[in-house]
């Protein structure tokens, strides 16, 4: 239960992060923390209590093993969230180009 | 509406937000005891029939193999994201003397940095190659050894060889590799319908299990992403580096 | 749960909260960092080693290079607008 608690608490100290935010770099890795809650959630739901990882080099085939599929989900979300990161972080870039400034209340005021 | 109206605002709905959230992860089976007949059914499946040791990558690439194509196509479009947002319009000349420039300045850094830079490209190299291929036997896969490949391109950069990074790009061998990888995926994918089976089916000779050919079409695809996830990082923190060379070189 | 995944659990919980109220971007690049590494340990201790190695590369490697880099060049940027 511990598990599930802490994912809920590092998505909703994510959420306020984004929300009150004065820096977009600082909003995109309050966005990681949100990320990082999934991660959590999802391999808390496969702990199977007394399993081993899913890697049967040298165990028996027949040892408890903790859940694989979420295992999987999870794996391609780390990559593929860094580069929604990197997205992000190329709109920081030119936003702060086109207004000069990075915080996200004064995006869009000033022109030239 | 003032800010601090909205924070007021935002707390409030934060705490009716995490209270729902605790009401529903509540529900949740017991911790410790997952549920449903995946768990219990996809090591099974993958030791047996497909004989790959590696039960996550055999799921990665094989029983959810057509999810791992669409995450790969994201790096794909974020990568061509990344590029659009960022790629200054520039002439060829330009970037060759920003990056004389850059050399130049880069002299500056210590010595023993650009040894040990320079020293470590060939083990983190050799280090991605392997975790990429033995995907299916030990922990590894495409995924993470693409990003470690990618690692050892940055290592170039830091240890001041711009100008060997100049000879992959622009337009060119890092993008090419992008797209091949993205087209091999999909045309492996594709290989169940020549075959007569179903698409994304597992079509190549299983082998045995433990050696390195085993597992049918998961190493391939695990070379195939491997290819495209160092592509597609590459492609982005040297579009990063270059707007940051452009700028230093005024 | 065994007592690993339970200290596991509250640094990432520290940790996440630490990133979160570090207002300095440059400072919160390390935190973040620091959040990435717990998370790592915390997945050998669920066993998945394939996920804490994706992990380790991605949150070691690839997000505090790419930060810094956006950090830099806003930074340069801003200079030359005060030329």
């Amino acid at each position: 239960m511990l598990a599930y608690a802490v994912a809920v608490w590092l998505l909703l100290v994510g959420i306020y992060g984004v929300i009150s935010s004065r820096h977009l770099v600082h909003l995109v890795l309050c966005l990681g923390v949100m990320q990082s809650s999934t991660y959590v959630l999802l391999l808390a739901v496969g702990w199977r209590t007394g399993g081993q990882a899913p890697i049967f080099v040298d165990i028996p085939a027949s040892a408890p093993v903790v859940d694989p599929v979420v295992q999987a989900l999870t794996l391609t979300d780390v990559v593929v969230e860094a580069t929604v990161v990197a997205v992000l972080l190329a709109l920081t870039v030119q936003a702060h180009k086109r207004f000069g400034t990075c915080d996200p209340d004064q995006l869009g005021a000033l022109r030239g | 509406m003032s800010a601090r109206a909205r924070l007021v605002l935002g707390l409030a709905a934060l705490a009716g937000l995490g209270a729902m959230l605790l009401w529903a992860v509540g529900g949740l089976p017991d911790f410790g005891h997952p549920r449903g007949p995946y768990a219990d059914l996809a090591p099974k499946i993958m030791l047996d029939e497909r004989h790959v040791t590696n039960t996550v990558t055999g799921v990665t690439f094989d029983l959810r193999g057509f999810d791992t194509l669409g995450e790969e196509l994201i790096l794909f479009v974020a990568a061509l994201g990344a590029t659009v947002l960022l790629r200054a319009q520039r002439g060829e000349r330009e970037a060759q003397e920003a990056a004389a420039a850059e050399e130049r300045r880069a002299t500056g850094t210590a010595d023993s940095l650009r040894a040990l830079g320079a020293a470590l490209v060939g083990p983190v190299l050799l280090l991605g190659a392997y975790i990429v291929v033995h995907g299916a036997l030990t922990p590894g896969g495409g995924f993470q050894g693409g990003v470690i490949l990618a690692g050892a391109l940055l290592l170039v950069y830091a240890a001041g060889q711009v100008a060997a990074v100049q000879r992959v790009r622009p337009v060119s061998l890092v993008e090419v590799a992008d797209a091949v990888g993205a087209a091999s995926y999909a045309l492996v994918a594709l290989a169940g319908l020549v075959f007569g089976v179903a698409a994304m089916d597992n079509v190549l000779p299983l082998g045995t299990t433990g050696s390195l050919l085993s597992g049918g079409t998961v190493p391939v695809l695990s070379v195939a992403v491997g290819v495209e996830v160092t592509a597609a990082i590459t492609l982005i923190l040297s579009e990063l580096v270059d707007q940051m060379m452009l700028r230093a070189r005024d | 749960m065994t007592a690993l995944q339970t200290v596991c659990l509250i640094a990432v919980a520290v940790a996440g909260t630490a990133t979160v109220l570090t207002r300095d971007p440059l400072r919160q690049a390390l935190s973040s960092g620091v959040l990435g590494v717990a998370l790592a340990v915390l997945f050998l201790a669920f066993g998945a080693p394939d996920v804490a190695l994706s992990q380790i590369v991605v949150a070691g490697v690839a997000v505090p290079v790419m930060v810094l880099l956006a950090l830099a060049k806003i930074r340069t940027d801003d200079r030359r607008s005060e030329e």
